[in-house]
């Protein structure tokens, strides 16, 4: 019996890799598993290698898993590639038409099954071996003894729906992969401690579907934008998904016109919402800085890649930061947050769109690659407590109607809104008074920065310090954001375990950041920032240039990588070993 | 048929009715003589004649001296930024069906930084009249070659007389595939006047360039077409179909090739409707997407539809 498995399934992208690991995972989520999966795709259209990795567990799942228990190789090159990353004692299970391994080493065990020949034999006709993922698929349920008639059930509401045929080879492959013949192997095999049934439903998605939903659960009903990798995914859920709601979704001509049209939605009284990754934002700014002259409310939504320019599209980084605090041009606050795993995707979406609407302000979501196509399984939210639905308040405006008061929120009067005074509003770009009437009164123009600036030291007021995980004092302390989360607890946990006093927090709120930080530094000898962007001239990732020049803290240090992958823990621990030594 | 429904407040208050001083707003900031004021004076004479509610008008704007437009109308507007007034009025038109969209810029905004935006807005067909007020170089940045400027004309940026072929707005905005087209003079008012007129009661997207003199920076610019300074302000003789005896000779307003054909007449060119379709609008379509979901989600509330949403995920 074992708490988890870490299963790596390595072919090409065509083979339907990724529709295995997420059958897998969506299996997880429903047995009240925990799960949480990692896939790389090639930025090319079809073919290439492609893996997918699924870790399955009882226990919490944080972190995709630094080393495989199970590899599934198909080709050869997948082989090569990836059972450097099986650990000793591991199993590796290889299609033996297409894969001759080395087996006289002993570190592993070698399992030869013919998956190409096998599923043609399975499934025959003119599919050739187009099944086989469904064949390995088969395979996995009886060495894993997961639980088969809900992975049929499953399959069968993936395939469903759709010619036939094709749901009936899937099962014809997925039951031959079931029932062969793997002898002793299935008793060096893993099962799975039984997890403790949460009485609770369990959901299993990805990063971009949790923060669709999270914005509709937030009452967004209306946003544009312009297809990018890694977010489109995120904008084809809301262009169906909407208007059921009665709202819409519109894929603009470009990233200029898909922030404009957001903005032409929030300012009809629609709270809105666009994205990109961030070559787009680079192209949105110019309209973001009006979002916040105008104070208009918007979302943006950024799932970073790897950058600068077209970079590594499908591989994860978290560089944008900078840009989204400080991007575009002028003074130019705006809120930018940051979810820490797939779940909250959904509830940082939800607190977006509360913050946007409050303060009129634009907020910036910093989602990034990893986040949005892992599968993670959560408790199923209770809507009855989080869900809003929007209403558009055209009520005539009062005759002391004054949208940007010195002190106060902004209120704006949507067109359509009768102005019992007579005079109606002009939203401009232009520095304006309280009225938004135009003027470059140089006293006004200091008044309403500070306006716009003060929108975002109030929300600071409001937010809650970051909970403190692991020792409430102690040698070091690990400071993370966004998709880090997982591998940083795990690295706290195996640290601790290991007798160091150590702990983690992690920053949601990036700009403004909550208040309280500098308390929590002052308990820590070390301070590591742990970000997946590059240390930069003076040796300092981007939030840790930021903590330093707000904390001016000398003991802040970073540890940075741009490899386009995720944190592994061991890679978190080496980089703290750097400059202490915790694992002598 | 919109199948939005924008719920109002209902009021006991009598409307009243619009007259040029309800609708005047701050004295522009044009310069004396400039084109642009009669465009205003003939906006503000077909907003009253059309009986607008005046909380429904809305204008919007980019950047450019005619695009400062929104701050001289009494009415809800929108001051945007360079070439993207388009853009943001289509997410207004889209989601609020009960609104008068009109949006005002010139060349540049229209032609150069924003040719993209007008290109695709006239594809999609949205619901709402575009004015560009086309004064043949940029104003406001004080003389630079803009995108409609002749060839020969001495600018800042080109003091050696502009090398580019201009763009010919009337075949651009035909070929886009905008269905109303119209092109009129500041100088005509009248023309104005009922080319906005039609372009306002037209469904879908309808452009009307108006030739509007920069008396600063490009003056005596279309003289050509003025009667009063010499020229001559040549209509487009409208086939009536009529079986009048010389009907077959009018333009055919419907015919796209003979549209573009029109369009390349010689400077100063012909005034007046170069093309008018009905075409089912990006708004429509949109529109039916909701009806067609909403029909099949039926009384569902917004939670139950997320609920099931979720459900499928379990």
């Amino acid at each position: 019996m074992v708490d988890d498995a870490v299963i790596r399934i390595a072919g090409n992208s065509q083979d339907g890799i990724q529709t295995i690991g997420g059958l897998l995972a969506r299996l997880a989520g429903r047995t009240d598993q925990d799960v949480i999966t990692y896939m790389t795709i090639p930025s090319t259209i079809s073919g290439g290698p492609s893996i997918f990795q699924v870790r399955i567990g009882s226990g919490e799942i944080l972190s995709p898993g630094d080393q495989a228990d199970f590899l599934v190789a198909f080709y050869e090159h997948s082989f090569k590639s990836h059972i450097g990353f099986l650990r000793e004692g591991g199993i590796c299970l290889y299609d033996s038409d297409e894969v001759t391994p080395d087996t006289s080493d002993k570190r592993f065990t070698f399992v030869p099954v013919p998956l190409t020949s096998a599923t043609v034999e399975a499934v025959g006709g003119t599919a050739k071996d187009r099944g086989k993922n469904m064949f390995a698929l088969g395979l996995l349920c009886s060495v894993f003894d997961l639980d088969r008639p809900r992975l049929v059930e499953i399959i069968s509401r993936q395939f469903g729906g759709k010619d036939e045929s094709i749901l009936r080879n899937a099962l014809l492959a997925f039951d031959a992969g079931y029932a062969y013949p793997l002898g002793d192997i299935l008793d060096l095999a893993f099962q799975l401690k039984p997890a403790v049934a949460s009485g609770k439903n369990r959901v299993a998605t990805d990063g971009n579907t949790a923060m669709a939903l999270g914005l509709i659960a937030g009452g967004v009903r209306h946003g544009a934008g312009y297809p990018i990798t890694p977010w489109s995914p995120i904008m084809e859920q809301l262009r169906v998904e909407l208007p059921q709601y009665g709202g819409m979704f519109i894929q603009a001509e470009d990233e200029l016109a898909a922030i404009s049209i957001a903005l032409g939605f929030s300012y009809s009284g629609h709270l809105a919402i666009t994205g990109s990754a961030g070559p787009g934002l680079s192209l949105k700014m110019e309209a973001l800085s009006w979002a916040t002259m105008a104070e208009i409310p918007l979302i943006v939504i950024n799932v970073q890649r790897g950058g600068p320019s077209t970079g590594l599209p499908t591989s994860v980084e978290q560089s944008d930061l900078m840009q989204a605090i400080y991007g575009s041009h002028g003074d130019c606050p705006r809120v930018v947050l940051a979810p820490k795993d797939v779940e909250d995707c959904f509830y940082i979406a939800i607190e977006a769109a509360r913050i946007a609407r409050k303060y009129s302000v634009p907020v910036i979501i910093l989602s990034d690659q990893a986040l949005s196509s892992r599968i993670e399984a959560f408790t199923e939210p209770d809507l009855a407590k989080v869900m809003v639905d929007p209403v558009l308040d055209l009520s005539p405006a009062p005759e002391d109607y004054k949208p940007y008061p010195l002190t106060g929120e902004t209120r704006h009067a949507p067109p359509g809104t009768r102005m019992s005074g007579g005079s109606y509003p002009v939203v401009t770009g232009l520095e304006h008074d309280e009225m938004g009437h135009p003027t470059s009164n140089p006293d006004l123009h200091m008044k309403m920065t500070a306006r716009r600036r003060n929108k975002l030291r109030r929300l600071e007021a409001e937010l809650p310090t970051p909970e403190i995980y692991g020792d409430a004092q102690g040698e070091i302390l690990l400071v993370g954001w966004g998709s880090t989360y997982g591998p940083i607890r795990e690295a706290v946990s195996q640290l601790r375990e290991k007798g160091l006093k150590l702990a983690a927090i992690h920053l949601r709120h990036l700009h403004p950041m909550a208040p309280g930080l500098e308390k929590v530094f002052d308990r820590y000898d070390h301070i590591f920032v742990i970000e997946m962007n590059d240390e930069g001239v003076y040796g300092q990732g981007q939030l840790a240039t930021l903590l330093r020049s707000r904390f001016c803290n000398p003991k802040i240090r970073s540890i940075c990588k741009t490899d386009g992958l995720t944190f592994k823990i061991r890679e978190i621990i080496s980089g703290i070993d750097d400059f202490i030594a915790v694992t002598a | 048929m919109s199948t939005i429904t924008i719920k109002r407040p209902e009021t006991s208050e009598p409307v009243a009715k619009l007259d040029k001083k309800a609708l005047s707003a701050d004295h522009p900031t044009w310069c004396p003589g400039c084109g642009d004021f009669a465009v205003l004076a003939s906006f503000f004479k077909v907003v009253q004649n059309l009986g607008i509610p005046h909380e429904q008008i809305c204008t919007i704007a980019g950047i450019g001296c005619s695009s400062r437009f929104p701050y001289f109308v009494n009415g809800h507007g929108v001051h945007y930024i360079h070439g993207r007034a388009i853009p943001l009025a289509t997410g207004v038109s889209l989601s609020r069906p009960d609104l008068n969209i009109f949006v005002f810029g010139g060349d540049g905004d229209g032609f150069s930084i924003g040719g993209n935006h007008l290109e695709h807005a006239a594809r999609k067909n949205l619901n709402l009249t575009y004015v560009i007020m086309d004064n043949f170089v940029y104003g406001l940045t004080k003389k630079q070659t803009s995108p409609t400027s002749p060839v020969g004309f001495k600018s800042k940026t080109d003091p050696w007389g502009a090398q580019d072929e201009p763009v010919n707005p009337m075949r651009k905005l035909v070929a886009s595939g905008a269905t109303f087209v119209a092109r009129t003079h500041a100088a005509q008012i009248n023309h104005m006047s009922e080319m906005f007129e039609r372009a306002i009661k037209h469904p879908g997207f309808s452009v009307v360039e108006v030739l509007s003199e920069c008396v600063v920076f490009f003056k005596g610019s279309f003289d050509a077409a003025n009667p009063r300074k010499g020229g001559e302000f040549p209509l487009i003789p409208e086939k009536q179909w009529d079986e009048s005896p010389d009907d077959w000779k009018a333009h055919d307003t419907t015919d796209l090739s003979k549209a573009i054909k029109l369009a390349e007449d010689p400077w100063p060119g012909k005034f007046g409707v170069f093309y008018e379709v009905e075409r089912t609008t990006k708004n429509d379509n949109e529109h039916a997407l909701i009806a067609d979901a909403q029909a099949k989600v039926g009384n569902a509330s917004s939670q139950e539809i997320l609920a099931k949403r979720f459900a499928r995920m379990r």
